[in-house]
């Protein structure tokens, strides 16, 4: 199918109008509303189960609305928000210390490299609480104090303990809790489930976004689904990197088929690298495990100050200890924002300073604190979490410090949206990680989290109605429709190209080759010459996919292999405009950082007289250099300064 | 050090068909890379000689999703106690072994092919009653309600719970008790779960037994257990069943 170079998109981000603080209260009240005995008349379609998806499909559900929820895993509760580990936050100040709205909007705006959008940052802030409320009346176990009343911890980047956490398995106890929600609506027959399901294709018709292309992934079938709305919650992007945090399952399809329809993508270049995940051992790895970032609490980031030192840290003396981010940092110290603590890492290691076999890690201790408060209130703390670290590595933490070293965790970049979630396709909503919309260019531990439930709890259901109520009456459109057709159609080819091929190499090495080229020259540093270099390599590479992977097996049975290389032929596509987008961007900020702007004692320079703004991108079909349309962004309440932790 | 394996692997194209072990050998294998690692560079080599590669579930490889397990030598998710499948690593093997590789076995476990079988029956417990009531937004302040921390803890234990199965498929009466138990119990502990209590029970034991084997207290669930969860919440959601059945207590107020 040839696609013609589209108009251009003329991107109004819809944010109200009055003061900051009362924008989303003036705003819901001018929202149209559809009324209960008229909402059973809609059909919401909702991809992706995590806590943005499973709890918006929870609540629309009970609200009334037919919901058809869709995830590629066997149940929704194994969505990846599960594996978020440290917390969430909210700004109830119940340590009284001198926490609120403004301020949780403030260090989230001030995090993000000012380059998010002001409106949507204090909305954020202002129902973090509510979630906790919802969260808790749900039966979710969070820590709790002797005296029953909820416990809290600091995060990076805060000042104020604001972060509620439930052992070192907060996303799981979350994600349960907005699976249990909707297992209820599940039963209750408002949401119809597709477990094992594989959005392949947005169907969109004059314009509007009508429904969507699934494979089910058990017997191959290819169906097609109409509704009044598709709501994509599919996550971050992450895996373009083949070694990340993320599920193994966790990709972009779904966003980039929406993309490729006309759907604009913002920021791809914001990836956030984690700086406490356990270093790479070797060629076999198949994934990255994060550390969370809560240890960064108790535990103090140090290297030798001897790049040649090679006695066991135990026999290292504290003044032969280099804690550097104690030493550049103290105002922050250990508990910098991520961007800045994978950053000074990374220098450590280029430096000659890495610790461990590869000498590719540095150390985080507990040495400090397990003889400060006792090995008993660390294991409460982080038990789980040092039991993951002895299997991983075979190490004690309680005894030997932990090996750390950034990895690829969270892309801050998605689709993009407007205040309402709404995509430049109208019916198309995005939330949770999918849309680019809250992080600005880097995020704070522990939002994710708030961002997912708030979209999915609180946003998304009080915006979503302002598009259906004009509906009333329509009925979606017929799956028999040529739309749907020509998506079946695309998709059956895809499909059958892919298992043609008959090539030979494995995908898993195309993922990995594209993996590495994307880590080297566009991960956590990156030049205009890497970029440039990256973008040839990506294209090649992919030609090289379409004519010499091998895909065994058939369409019509479970066949993983054909599942991942759907999966990695959409993340080519991504990662070259991911490098298009950062070689535009003639500027640091947050976890996009260009070796050639940085300051003095190099921290990340932004240039917000030509850069503050939203970059998204429009596809131009195959082959064409995607078109960049710009939103500006205006800071009316905070004013963009250059980022200190000092 | 690099481990030389051999592995017996359950091989079974489509639910309807027939399985079958196959043997394969797991050369030069690292004993720092994962069980899934290990079976990762098996489906690599199979790829390369033209032969599909063996299908497995798995996702997070953290050990909190869930998705993972197999039987590893009779053992559901192999020989460590309290590890996931994608937690094990191959340090714990000696080169030389024979490792037997099969999918969870229990009647409501259906094969879907290989090692992946069909686990929604657990989804179906939970749709049962395994949530509290709380519809979006009418929740008051988090901290009006005062848990106390024995409770909340106790709580958070059954809580842990990652759904993978491994308590079914050690169980020779392919029992689901774990399972519904450490839900039962995470919200029936908790004062949120209170005005639900009876009928939850009731009602995810109820729908339970349509599906799964009974309990006969082999206790081989806790052991298998990746999160370690104790067979005492088997116990305390019997007893709240039984309290449930004794008395009608819809007609009490006590349940909704």
């Amino acid at each position: 199918m040839t696609v013609e170079t589209p108009p251009q998109v003329d991107l109004n981000a819809q944010i109200p109008e009055g003061p900051l603080s009362d924008k989303w209260q003036n705003h819901r009240f001018k929202m149209k509303l559809v009324a209960p005995q008229n909402r059973r008349r809609f059909e919401v379609i909702i991809v992706g189960t995590g806590l943005a998806g499973a709890s918006a499909a929870a609540t629309l559900g009970e609200m009334g609305y037919n919901v058809k929820a869709f995830c590629f895993q066997d149940s929704p509760r194994r969505a990846h928000s599960i594996a978020a580990q440290g917390g969430i936050n909210a700004a109830k100040n119940y340590k009284n210390d001198g926490d609120s709205v403004e301020r949780l909007f403030y260090d989230t705006i001030k995090g993000g490299d000012y380059r998010s959008r002001e409106a949507n940052v204090y909305r954020l802030a202002e129902v973090s609480t509510q979630i906790i409320d919802q969260c808790v009346a749900q039966g979710v176990p969070f820590a709790r104090e002797y005296g029953g009343l909820l416990d809290n911890r600091s995060f990076g980047g805060a000042q104020v303990a604001r972060t509620f956490y439930a052992r070192g398995q907060t996303g799981q106890q979350l994600l349960l809790g907005a699976y249990q929600a909707l297992a209820k609506q599940i039963d209750a027959g408002t949401v119809q489930m597709y477990p094992r399901h594989e959005m392949l294709e947005l169907v969109v018709k004059d314009g509007r976004a009508v429904g969507i292309v699934t494979r089910n992934l058990v017997t191959g079938e290819i169906d097609r689904h109409s509704a009044h709305a598709v709501v994509l919650a599919t996550g971050g992007y992450g895996n373009v990197f083949y070694l990340s945090t993320n599920a193994k399952g966790s990709n972009v399809t779904a966003a980039w088929r929406a993309h490729r329809q006309g759907a604009l993508f913002a920021n791809p270049c914001y990836t956030q690298i984690h700086p406490t995940c356990i270093p790479v051992s070797g060629d076999y790895q198949s994934k990255l495990t994060l550390m969370s970032e809560s240890l960064r609490n108790d535990g103090r980031i140090w290297v030798p100050k001897s790049p040649d030192d090679t006695r066991p840290p135990d026999q290292i003396p504290d003044e032969e200890r280099d804690y550097y981010l104690e030493r550049r940092y103290p105002a922050f110290a250990n508990l910098v924002p991520r961007d800045v603590a994978s950053r000074a890492a990374k220098r450590m290691v280029d430096d000659g300073y890495g610790v461990g076999e590869l000498k590719n890690g540095v150390y985080l201790d507990f040495g400090d604190a397990i003889s400060r408060l006792g090995r008993d209130v660390i294991e409460a703390r982080y038990g789980n979490l040092f039991e993951m670290y002895e299997k991983i590595t075979g190490e004690d933490p309680y005894k030997v410090p932990m090996r750390i070293y950034p990895a690829v965790h969270y892309t801050m970049g998605g689709l993009w949206v407007d205040y309402n979630l709404m995509s430049n396709i109208p019916g198309l909503f995005v939330t949770g990680e999918a849309n680019f919309s809250d992080h600005g260019a880097n995020r704070l531990g522990a939002s994710a989290l708030m961002q997912g439930l708030a979209d999915g709890y609180f946003v998304l259901p009080a915006t979503l109605p302002n598009y259906l109520a004009d509906m009333l009456g329509t009925t979606p459109e017929s799956v028999d429709d040529p739309a749907f057709a020509a998506a079946e159609e695309e998709v059956r080819e895809r499909v059958n190209k892919l298992l043609s091929i008959n090539g030979t190499r494995s995908v898993d090495w195309f993922h990995r080759k594209l993996g590495k080229t994307l880590w080297d020259y566009c991960g956590m540093s990156r030049t205009a010459e890497s970029l440039t270099q990256a973008m040839k390599e990506v294209e090649s590479l992919q030609e090289q996919f379409w004519s010499d992977v091998r895909v065994l097996g058939d369409n019509e049975s479970l066949n993983q292999s054909l599942e991942k290389a759907g999966r990695v032929a959409d993340f080519f596509e991504l990662g070259a405009l991911m490098c298009r987008d950062a070689l535009h961007r003639e500027e640091s900020c947050g976890g996009h950082f260009r070796e050639e702007h940085k300051t003095p004692d190099g921290e990340a320079l932004r240039d917000d007289d030509n850069f503050a703004y939203v970059a998204a991108w429009q596809f131009a079909g195959a082959g064409n250099e995607p078109c960049l349309v710009k939103e500006d962004l205006n800071f009316e309440h905070v004013k963009p300064s250059q980022r200190s932790y000092k | 050090m690099a481990l030389n394996l051999t592995l017996r692997v359950w091989r079974q194209a489509r639910p309807e068909a027939t399985g079958r072990f196959e043997t394969y050998e797991a050369t030069d294998i690292s004993e720092d890379s994962s069980f899934l690692e290990m079976l990762d560079v098996v489906n690599e080599r199979l790829s390369d000689d033209g032969e599909e590669p063996i299908a497995f579930d798995h996702d997070c490889r953290e050990g909190i999703c869930g998705s993972c397990g197999v039987v590893i030598n009779g053992r559901p998710h192999g020989p460590l106690e309290r590890t996931t499948t994608c937690q094990l690593h191959m340090r714990h093997f000696t080169s030389g072994d024979t490792i037997t590789i099969e999918p969870w076995r229990a009647s409501a476990f259906p094969v879907l092919r290989d090692l992946v079988v069909d686990r929604s029956t657990l989804d179906g417990i939970v749709q049962a009653g395994g949530y509290v009531t709380a519809p979006t937004g009418a929740a008051r302040d988090a901290n009006s309600i005062l848990v106390p921390k024995s409770a909340s803890d106790t709580a958070m234990d059954a809580a842990e719970c990652i759904g993978c199965g491994a308590c079914v498929a050690a169980c020779p009466n392919g029992a689901a008790q774990l399972f519904t138990a450490a839900k039962v119990s995470h919200l029936n502990l908790l004062p949120q779960g209170q005005p639900e209590r009876w009928s939850r029970v009731s009602d995810m034991v109820d729908r339970m037994e349509d599906y799964f084997g009974s309990c006969t207290n082999y206790t081989e669930c806790e052991a298998a257990c990746p999160k370690g969860i104790s067979v005492d919440f088997i116990a305390m959601m019997n007893k709240d069943y039984l309290k449930a059945r004794f008395k009608d207590r819809r007609r009490q107020g006590q349940s909704g």
